[in-house]
């Protein structure tokens, strides 16, 4: 009767070894879904950053078809990985916006020339403040708003070959 | 010093961060200076202690070097300055990130058992040593 009690506390450490041993063995899911998706753009409201980038407003992104918002930067190197899937789905028709996160004028445009310019407008942020409007935790990530200005999907991560029909689907969807 | 922790940070980054890689820009504005107003410092300080870093494991905005911190750092003393009290700033984040960007837990359906569970645990303990307390009297007025 005493050996089974003691077993218990022996029992419960090993249950909690192997529970942690499994959980090692188990891929990190690290994306934080946004919250905001189904729920109205938030506010807004880059200045213009000169030259090729107009500053951007929550009013223009609203009416005129479903649009892909694509967060980016620079300085970022899965960005450069999506730049060719981006190509693709402004390809397959796609309105893509980009706003480049922590950025300059002269890196952003440079990357643009490099990697390929799949948006019909690009604006730049000098601070992370906009994309915890949208719910977001990092770049690249892409969104999908509809018509009425509702955030309709996320993408976290850089948009690979598997992803364009995903994100021309969702597209569609928001129509 | 700061180069050195930038250098460490750095590295880690290169070891760990998936979506890795640094921008060039300088911190926020709000991301290393303090607020002129004591209280809304004070306050902003303990919010920022219990907000989770949106992209270091287990970090709060107020432990971490990263640029995410550190904006998000900036958006809290914004906010704080212009008068939103920390039970807002929090909401606002909670609005996005769900309960992930906070380190204050809240009592919810999936969370009851964590706060049920040490009061249950302790309940047990307590009845055990109980009987043994018992026991032990008894075993005492047996030898008298």
């Amino acid at each position: 009767m005493m050996r089974l009690a003691y077993a218990i506390p022996l029992a419960l450490f090993l249950f909690i070894l192997g529970l942690g041993g499994y959980m090692l063995t188990q891929g990190r899911d690290q994306a934080i879904p946004s919250q905001m998706v189904a729920k109205p753009l938030p506010d807004i409201d880059l200045p213009a950053a000169g030259g090729d980038f107009p500053g951007l407003t929550r009013r223009e992104l609203i009416g005129g078809g479903p649009k892909l918002i694509n967060f980016w930067g620079s300085w970022c190197v899965p960005c450069k990985a999506e730049a060719p899937h981006l190509e693709a789905l402004k390809e397959q028709g796609a309105d893509i916006i980009g706003i480049a996160l922590r950025d300059t004028p002269e890196d952003a445009g440079a990357f643009l020339k490099q990697y390929g310019n799949p948006y019909s407008r690009v604006a730049i942020a000098e601070v992370f403040t906009i994309l915890f409007g949208f719910g977001g935790s990092g770049v690249p990530e892409t969104y999908v708003v509809d018509d009425e200005g509702v955030i309709r999907y996320q993408h976290i991560g850089d948009v690979r070959a598997r992803d364009v029909p995903i994100l021309l689907d969702q597209l569609e969807k928001a129509k | 010093m700061m180069r050195a922790g930038w250098i460490a940070f750095l590295a880690a980054c290169a070891l760990t961060a998936p979506l890795g890689a640094q921008d060039k820009l300088p911190p926020a504005p709000m991301a290393y200076t303090q607020l002129n107003d004591p209280a809304q410092e004070a306050a902003a300080q303990e919010l920022m202690e219990t907000l989770r870093c949106l992209t270091c494991q287990s970090q709060s905005i107020a432990d971490s070097d990263a640029p995410m911190a550190g904006d998000m750092r900036h958006q809290v003393r914004t906010r704080i300055a212009a008068g939103e009290s920390p039970d807002a700033v929090r909401g606002w984040l909670i609005e996005r990130y769900g309960d992930y960007v906070s380190y204050d837990p809240q009592i919810s359906a999936s969370t009851w058992p964590l706060f049920v569970f040490p009061m249950f645990l302790l309940l047990i303990a307590g009845m055990v040593v109980a009987r043994r307390m018992k026991r032990s009297n008894s075993d005492v007025s047996e030898t008298e």
